[in-house]
């Protein structure tokens, strides 16, 4: 059973330039749950899972990976110590071959140990990855690309994946086909905080659902308000 | 165009070439055109005269630990805070390193230049198949041959090589699978430093004199060859410089003596001819569709 927070984040605010995207966000993310972060555009959804990474500098608050601060560490030190962030538009390495995308996902990766073991299991997640391993892939379509980044987020063993957007502009099935890959990510026991504009989805998905707007948090939704379209409705526009 | 002339241009265009790799490395991960890559050359040519009389290995190894140190050195106190500047930035900045480093070595050693000597018997020639070679310029392109084989193998079949090209195509979205940035960023300013020791070195076996002057007279003709050839890849910045370097050996002796003194003033406009045919670069056609920068 998931027990202490994965990751922490207290009163951390955000800005680019003198525009606050983060405004004072206090959420945890227990180890081994899923937990999802929706709200409308410019809530600052992308932007908290940036300075999770480090890729953006907090102004003040604080992030906590399993009790030890990491604000202010680089962001490849971020990577190498279990965390993965596959960003919105996937950012796979379009002129490298779809191995070779998928290899760089062992620079993150804390052991080498159990490679062979985890390359089996993602191909049987995402059989694509391993059917075009010699194309480039920039020449595979969006949702395999998506499924590749994934994969290479995977292979690096992470205890927390950060997955922002993964169903964006992809077709109905190709959604499906990621979705079931996270349910049987989250059986693994990684800990999963996603991003998605899919609110009811990700609602009836996740194990917790925060509601953004205007970079602060509105409201913390359960499965059980996925079937409740008003509750919905008025947390998103808060 | 003879025998004798044809080898002599692959001898300039493969000096010209190991200048361009080196400098495409490094803007590969940076996007930092270095103009201070020929006063690597020129501190590891001074180098080679500050170790005059010591035995050639000694010298060499001196001028390589020179010019390795250095781009090291530059790339920590000068270029690392300036990771993200605008590129207008970053390029005044390189000009203000070379100029300072130029002003350094004329302050030091000197306008007039001094002799320098190092594997005087490369310069020996022998006749074969009625073409004069001298040893140094086959030495020039097996050496030149060599580097770029062995920097394609590193990219292509090592795993720090991998990390160099990702970092080259998206620094961003290699950081953030944990490509170490300033490890990256430092072996391609280590192996472009490499590339310009070995440049030092064979260019005065050929010209034994060293002025302050000495790299930046080879790296703008080799950097314009690799604008021409296309700097947004390695490949084709490498071909641009070799290009360049050939078609500055090939017109010189073809001119006659009277026009040989506009010599680099026909190579710029030739290479504005091909700017005007290919704005996108000289071997643009051979590019994939995709943006690969190393």
């Amino acid at each position: 059973m998931p027990e202490s927070a994965m990751i922490e984040l207290h009163e951390l605010e955000v800005r680019y330039g003198a525009v606050p995207a983060v405004r004072g966000l206090s959420l945890e993310v227990r180890r081994g749950v899923v937990v999802g972060l929706i709200g409308p555009n410019g809530a600052g959804k992308s932007t908290t899972l940036l300075a999770i990474m480090g890729a953006v500098s907090p102004r003040q608050g604080d992030i906590r990976l399993a009790g030890r601060s990491i604000r202010g560490r680089d962001t490849d030190a971020i990577s190498r110590s279990g965390v993965a962030l596959v960003p919105e538009g996937r950012h796979v390495f379009a002129s490298l071959s779809v191995e070779e995308n998928l290899r760089l996902g062992l620079v993150g990766r804390r052991s080498r140990d159990g490679v062979d073991e985890d390359l089996e299991w993602i191909h049987g997640l995402f059989p694509v990855v391993q059917e075009a391993r010699s194309r480039v892939a920039g020449e595979l379509s969006g949702g395999q690309q998506q499924q590749l980044a994934i994969a290479r987020a995977l292979l690096a063993r992470p205890d927390v994946l950060l997955l922002d957007e993964p169903s964006l502009g992809l077709a109905p099935t190709i959604v499906e086909t990621v979705f079931e890959a996270l349910a049987r990510i989250r059986e693994r026991g990684v800990t999963v905080l996603l991003v998605e504009q899919r609110a009811q989805v990700t609602v009836a998905f996740a194990d917790r659902t925060y509601v953004l707007s205007n970079g602060e948090l509105r409201a913390t939704l359960t499965p059980r308000d996925a079937g409740d379209t008003q509750r919905l409705v008025a947390a998103y526009f808060a | 165009m003879d025998l004798q002339t044809i080898l002599d241009a692959i001898a300039l265009g493969a000096l010209y070439a190991l200048v361009g790799v080196g400098v495409a490395l490094v803007f590969g991960v940076m996007r930092l055109v270095n103009f201070a890559h020929g006063e690597l050359i020129t501190a590891g040519a001074y180098a080679l005269m500050l170790a005059n009389g010591w035995p050639d290995w000694a010298s060499i190894i001196v001028c390589f630990a020179t010019v390795v140190a250095l781009a090291l050195l530059l790339e920590r106190i000068a270029f690392r805070r300036l990771r993200g500047a605008a590129p207008a930035t970053m390029l005044v900045a390189t000009f203000a390193v070379s100029f300072l480093l130029q002003s350094i070595a004329l302050l030091k050693f000197g306008p007039q230049g001094n002799n320098v000597s190092v594997l005087p018997g490369l310069n020996r020639a022998f006749e074969l198949g009625g073409v004069h070679v001298r040893w140094v310029t086959l030495v020039s392109i097996a050496v030149t041959a060599a580097l770029l084989a062995g920097t394609a193998l590193f990219l292509g079949r090592t795993s720090v090589g991998l990390q160099m090209r990702a970092a080259a195509i998206d620094f961003r979205a290699a950081r953030l699978l944990g490509v170490r940035t300033n490890r990256v960023i430092s072996l391609a300013f280590v192996l472009g430093a490499l590339m310009a020791g070995c440049v030092s070195v064979l260019v005065v076996v050929q010209t034994p004199f060293v002025s302050p002057s000495f790299g930046a007279s080879i790296l703008i003709p080799a950097l314009i060859g690799v604008v021409v050839g296309g700097i947004d890849r390695l490949a084709t910045a490498t071909l641009g410089a070799f290009s360049v370097g050939f078609a500055t050996s090939a017109l010189g002796d073809v001119l006659s003596s009277s026009h040989r003194v506009y010599l680099d003033s026909y190579v710029f406009l030739l290479v504005i001819l091909v700017l005007l045919v290919r704005p996108s670069g000289l071997y643009a056609p051979f590019r994939r569709t995709t943006v690969e920068r190393v």
